[in-house]
């Protein structure tokens, strides 16, 4: 019972942080709890389709498609969370000088809304499929310890859900103004965390094969697999045995999305446009 | 501040397209080695691999159950359903052993790649 517990309160704390994270960046958002909700129920249902044919994603593309399948979902959330920062980064300014214009200019830009949504529904489809499919096995298996499993599963989800409210509570009592470069860095850190875990599934596919050395262990200070190393792994992408072409890309995906929001900021395009000849384009 | 800011998120972006192109460099002949799973359990428990080449481990799930193999410090998980056969791809090592597990049933399941 303990195992079933802790599998998918591990698994439901990976995609539950993830959606807290997303709730409180929208909060306040017109529309933002449906479009999570929405997000949540697409991710169960395609939880349940890859689940489903498991057997016969891992045998596509000869033989790697779960790696690659994986691989092009997290770089999927990473875009969107990247499109979703430079939009922020766009418009954010506005909207923490005047918190009651907030709803008006995000609903103004609501496919960012649905971008998160996106992410929400990836995040929710990833780790969904591993619960369903460790559910499958424990109902396919059957015996007398299969009701003792499933009752463990329920506290792991439970759980998970209770550890993914905390992060919302936690986030939501951050004071609106301050809210915003809080989540904006948030948001870059988990996307750099789902970049380095896509460049692992390329590397276990053999797409890549490059640096694969690993670039250090800390498994015996942290582990990643320990309750807060794992929350650690969700939120910022740590890893105790990261391959060196894990960590580049990390930093690189940093660097991109930081790159990125300043361009896009408005005090720069501002600059931009007073002062085109000198700068040459 | 901005067009170089924006420049230099452009080479970042170019500098990451070409560390892809690199890395997809052909990979070496790989070793191989087969394991199955029955009863939740691996068998041969222990195999072993040369040292300085890419291994492909296939695994073949002899259960009716899923299962899915991990294991961090070969830095593999992949799921492997009932009656299915997969394979991994596991980067050159360095001789030692190599533990992994199936995720699903981690108290019964252990073994461990020895390269030597």
């Amino acid at each position: 019972m303990l195992g079933a517990l802790i599998i998918v309160f591990r698994e439901v704390i990976e995609a539950g942080i993830i959606v807290g994270i997303v709730m409180a960046v929208t909060k306040g958002v017109s529309g933002s709890r449906l479009t999570a909700g929405a997000g949540v129920a697409a991710g169960v249902l395609g939880a349940s389709l890859v689940a489903a044919f498991a057997g016969a994603i891992a045998n596509a593309v000869e033989g790697v498609g779960q790696e690659l399948f994986n691989a092009s979902i997290l770089i999927l959330a990473v875009c969107m969370l990247t499109w979703h920062n430079v939009w922020m980064a766009s418009h954010g300014r506005q909207l923490a000088a005047d918190a009651r214009r907030l709803g008006q200019e995000v609903r103004s830009g609501a496919r960012s809304l649905v971008a998160l949504a996106i992410v929400v529904a990836v995040a929710v489809m990833r780790e969904g499929s591993e619960v369903a499919l460790f559910l499958y096995g424990l109902v396919a298996a059957g015996g007398a310890t299969s009701r003792d499993l499933l009752i463990g599963s329920l506290l792991g989800l439970v759980a998970g859900v209770a550890v993914s409210a905390i992060t919302y509570f936690g986030l939501v009592t951050i004071p609106a103004r301050r809210l915003f470069a809080v989540t904006s860095a948030l948001i870059t850190f988990l996307a750099a965390g789902l970049a380095s875990q896509a460049v692992n599934f390329l590397q276990q596919a053999g797409v890549v094969t490059i640096w694969s050395d690993t670039a250090w262990n800390t498994s015996s200070i942290l582990s990643d697999t320990s309750l807060f190393g794992r929350v650690l792994h969700t939120l910022v992408g740590y890893a105790d045995q990261p391959s060196v072409l894990q960590v580049v890309v990390y930093a690189a995906t940093l660097a991109t999305i930081f790159a990125l929001s300043k361009a896009f900021a408005p005090r720069a395009l501002a600059r931009r446009a007073e002062a085109p000849a000198a700068q040459g384009g | 501040m901005s067009p170089s800011s924006r420049k230099s998120g452009l080479r970042l972006a170019g500098a990451a397209a070409l560390v892809l192109l690199a890395a997809t460099a052909s990979a070496q002949e790989a070793a191989q080695v087969r394991l199955t799973l029955k009863d939740h359990r691996f068998s041969p428990a222990e195999p072993t691999a040369p040292a300085g080449k890419p291994i492909a481990i296939e695994v073949t799930n002899l259960d009716s159950t899923p299962s899915e193999f991990e294991s961090k410090t070969l830095r593999v998980e992949k799921v492997v359903v009932g009656g299915g056969k997969i394979t991994l791809n596991v980067r050159a090592l360095t001789p030692g052993r190599y533990r992994f597990y199936d995720d699903y049933h981690e108290e019964t399941t252990e073994g461990f790649l020895v390269v030597k």
